[in-house]
């Protein structure tokens, strides 16, 4: 067993786990956090996602023992003050899901990717962006222009910032 | 996934001393393919040695034109380290092709070289671009370093630390990703010196994993030029089949790659 110490969403957590606990686990058994979602077993379709230190990662394909000591954002860890995200505002503004399961994953990535990309996407850029999220409803259409819009916002609120 | 034990080292001595200590241990990097193979119950290794947050194994450095990099970074960070492109940008366009975003993140150049799968990016480079693999103990030229499929030189216990090579005057790599894994399915990697000399390494192709196509080398030598490999034959009889993709398709699809590499060189 390991005593696990890491900052979820802001707040410093512990648990109890085995050593071979997935990081995906621990967020939904023990924390109890359970918008982080599990979609396959092959780490391939991105529902797990959620940003450790600052990057996106697949909580299904990380130890918790491995991300002791780290700073992890889960989508619960988006909202600030009851007010949705950008992402998630433009996700429902745009009809961005349909059943919802592969969601918290792709909000976590459009919100790392809008990061890195410092608001500046272009729809061939969202779709290779896209390359590790899987939606099976969708086909994808709505998820890149909710991303697209949601870039654009962030992008805007940036330079009106400055 | 079977039971094991987890170890997070300090240092690479401490790395070592972990490993040697363990039973059936394993060294364990960003684990985009040992933590997966694991959950397949396809490896059990009773400890794990995790290196990720060991310093002496992180960062890219870039003196003149000879570049090192710590085993642990991320194939995030060669992508985006503007040091590097300067040098040598076919690294840095290979890195962010690896995977998807998130892969890209957590896995390391370290892990995938030492796990050597026959489909993965980096041994070409390695092969391409005559890099020495820097362990806990000595060095290895990366042509006695790929000795087969998922097997290298390595030692039981023996630790990847770093990696270093001269950038080259030209290089490029192109890949035919896989459309579901995005591994090469064939990928090359050509490389040309200020002296002329010429490397090119095949990745996804080989049955016997990455290896040299010393005809494409002798053509390019001669001629650096994407017309100088019309004529070059790929002999299919060593290359791989599987469902993907048969020995003849991947043959035409090395002189393909090969083609696309120098028009990106």
């Amino acid at each position: 067993m390991a005593k696990i110490t890491m900052t979820v969403n802001g707040r410093q957590v512990s648990g109890q786990c085995d050593d071979r606990t997935l990081l995906v686990h621990f967020i939904r058994e023990n924390l109890g956090l359970t918008g982080t979602h599990v979609g396959c077993d092959t780490s391939q379709c991105g529902a797990c996602v959620v940003h450790m230190d600052g990057r996106s990662m697949k909580s299904c394909s990380t130890l918790a023992a491995q991300a002791a000591g780290s700073d992890i954002t889960t989508i619960e860890g988006l909202a600030a003050n009851g007010e949705l995200h950008p992402v998630q505002a433009a996700f429902k503004a745009n009809h961005g899901l349909q059943c919802g399961f592969c969601t918290p994953g792709m909000v976590m990535t459009a919100v790392d990717m809008i990061r890195r990309h410092s608001g500046h996407l272009d729809e061939a850029t969202v779709r290779a962006e896209l390359e590790g999220n899987i939606c099976r409803c969708t086909g994808y259409h709505n998820i890149v222009k909710s991303i697209l819009a949601a870039a654009a916002e962030m992008g805007g609120a940036r330079v009106a910032a400055e | 996934m079977y039971e094991t034990h987890y170890h997070r080292a300090s240092s690479i001595q401490d790395a070592v001393k972990l490993r040697q200590a363990a039973g059936e241990g394993k060294y364990l990097s960003g684990g985009m393919t040992l933590i997966p193979t694991m959950k397949q119950r396809l490896a059990a290794p009773t400890d794990l040695v995790d290196v990720r947050q060991v310093p002496e194994m992180k960062g890219i450095g870039v003196s003149g034109r000879t570049v090192r990099i710590g085993a642990a970074t991320t194939h995030f960070e060669v992508a985006s380290s503007a040091e590097l492109a300067a040098v040598c940008p076919a690294i840095s366009g290979l890195a962010s092709h690896i995977g998807d975003p998130h892969v890209r993140h957590m896995g390391t150049i370290g892990g995938s070289i030492a796990n050597n799968d026959p489909a993965a990016d980096y041994p070409s480079a390695m092969l391409a671009l005559d890099a020495t693999i820097i362990t806990d103990r000595r060095e290895i030229a990366a042509g006695d370093f790929f000795t087969g499929l998922f097997e290298t030189a390595l030692e039981d216990g023996e630790l990847v630390t770093a990696i270093t090579f001269e950038a080259p005057a030209k290089a490029g790599y192109q890949k035919f990703a896989n459309p579901a894994s995005r591994y090469a399915m064939t990928g090359v990697f050509v490389v040309r010196r200020d002296n002329g000399d010429v490397r090119v390494a095949v990745t996804g192709a080989g049955s016997n994993g990455v290896f040299r196509h010393k005809g494409m080398e002798a053509a390019l030598s001669a001629n650096w030029s994407p017309d100088a490999l019309v004529n070059v034959t790929v002999d299919a009889s060593d290359l791989l089949s599987d469902i993907h993709a048969d020995a003849s398709y991947r043959a035409n699809l090395v002189k393909v790659m090969a083609k696309r590499a120098m028009a990106a060189a």
